[in-house]
């Protein structure tokens, strides 16, 4: 095992898969009910994820002995909140276009549960090189799960992409819609969102017969 | 020595320090970046400019690209041929109308003695004048705006909407071409009375053949946005009507 050791490579598998932070734990469903309509809203919005959570947790875990436990949520929400300004400054700044994109995506990251959730559960307890893998794997895993349901719900709901149209020209009547396919629009709402999520959680389950809990 | 963290005194301070270095850090991050971000925003008034009276990079059918950065600028210069500024029965030139707020500008007419400042965009494109109007409303979420090229009798020559918040795959179709491309040829005038362009359901004209009926086809699942776009060009265009009407005399 090169740079990672074993305990800390699961730190970053588990939340991909058997510790996903959205189909296991259901964290972080309201963003990823919000911004999946389309595919590139979604890789983004990992990307984002994926910085705030990293340097998060690497800054509330170096804090984690000096933090006065009274106001440590305080503390953590302070932490995150100017990450995400410092992300969506910096956007707009030298990245304008993908900024006007994200517009309100990024604003939400603040109230992403999940990373209140890692700062609370790992950053508080772990070392800062830990909390960083740990932050990397949750936001990874958080992301794949909105590519995912992204890339199924533009497909399904737009045809078409990241913007290209891959089913054909639903005005034009070419490809797919030369067949009578017609696009459905209520893969675009948020309700369907949460139906992919559940289809995903189905088929994770019944794949994995020891993540079905008892009753 | 252990800190005690759970004294009151150590909260107090504790908390008074954080405040008073994130919030440096943050004024630090936003004051470096002003410069870029408005230069950014700067540019980007120009492309939305130029989009509606039609200087794009548009290919195809169904993307929209603006003239690129590198370029608005010298391109803004060269198409358009006067900015001028309404204020009342003054009509003013100043080359930096499209730095003019229009948001603020709203803001400020509340007050009925506030004579509001309405930028107007004087372009030349394939020997044709066209006049290019900003305007900003509201849509479901959050502010929606865009510009307007017109010739001098009000028919629509091309548009640009853009908006701050609107759900992604319904109301923030808006700056689609599908949707913007259909505004083009639409008359604002019917017998010389102002009619705007209304953003309709069920007009029986999906292809928007029609071009006097004053209405475009509504994106579905996008009510309240297609009305505030609506709403938003029929304030703000009226506002222009004055002007437009001095022109043919």
């Amino acid at each position: 095992m090169g740079l990672l050791s074993k305990k800390d490579s699961k730190l970053i598998l588990d939340p991909l898969a058997d510790n996903n932070p959205i189909t296991i734990q259901v964290l972080g469903i309201c963003s990823a009910l919000a911004i999946t309509a389309q595919l590139k809203a979604s890789i983004v919005m990992a990307l984002s994820v994926l910085f705030v959570l990293a340097i998060g947790n690497v800054v509330i875990s170096l804090l984690r002995n000096i933090i006065p436990s009274k106001i440590r949520i305080i503390v953590q929400l302070v932490v995150v909140a100017a990450l995400v300004i410092i992300v969506d400054q910096v956007l707009k700044a030298f990245a304008y276009e993908l900024s006007k994109q994200l517009s309100v995506f990024v604003g939400l990251i603040i109230t992403n549960c999940i990373i209140m959730g890692r700062f609370e559960a790992f950053a508080l307890g772990n070392g800062p090189w830990r909390s960083f893998l740990d932050g990397i794997g949750n936001a990874a895993g958080y992301g794949l799960i909105l590519i995912i349901v992204g890339f199924f719900r533009e497909l399904l709901g737009s045809g078409t992409l990241l913007g290209y149209k891959v089913l054909g020209d639903p005005i034009a009547k070419t490809g797919l819609y030369a067949f009578g396919y017609e696009n459905n629009g209520f893969m675009l709402l948020s309700p369907m969102a949460l139906i992919v999520v559940g289809i995903i959680i189905w088929v994770q389950r019944s794949r994995n017969k020891a993540l079905i809990e008892d009753h | 020595m252990a800190i005690n963290t759970e004294k009151n005194l150590y909260t107090v301070l504790f908390a008074t320090g954080m405040v008073i270095v994130v919030g440096s850090l943050l004024a630090f991050v936003a004051s470096s970046l002003k410069p870029t971000i408005s230069e950014n925003e700067r540019l980007e008034k120009q492309q939305n400019i130029l989009y509606a009276m039609g200087v794009n990079n548009n290919e195809g059918g169904s993307d929209v690209a603006f003239i690129s950065t590198d370029e608005v600028t010298e391109e803004f210069n060269k198409y358009i041929k006067k900015q001028i500024v309404i204020q009342g029965e003054n009509i003013t030139e100043d080359s930096e109308a499209y730095t003019i707020d229009i948001k603020k500008e709203a803001d400020k007419a509340k007050d009925p003695s506030y004579e509001r400042k309405l930028p107007l965009f004087i372009g030349e494109k394939d020997g044709e004048t066209v006049y290019v109007v900003p305007m900003r409303g509201k849509g479901l979420w959050d502010a929606i705006w865009g510009y307007m090229a017109l010739d001098e009798n009000m028919v629509v020559k091309g548009v640009f909407f853009d908006h701050k918040g609107e759900t992604p795959g319904l109301g923030a179709n808006i700056k689609e071409r599908f949707f913007m491309d259909d505004f083009s040829g639409e008359q604002t005038l019917s017998n010389n009375n102002f009619r705007g362009v209304n953003v309709a359901k069920g007009n029986a004209d999906p292809l928007n053949k029609v071009k006097d009926d004053n209405e475009v086809d509504a994106i579905a699942g996008a009510t309240i946005t297609g009305n505030g776009v609506s709403a938003m060009i029929n304030k703000d265009l009226q506002l222009y009507l004055p002007y437009f009407k001095s022109l043919k005399k």
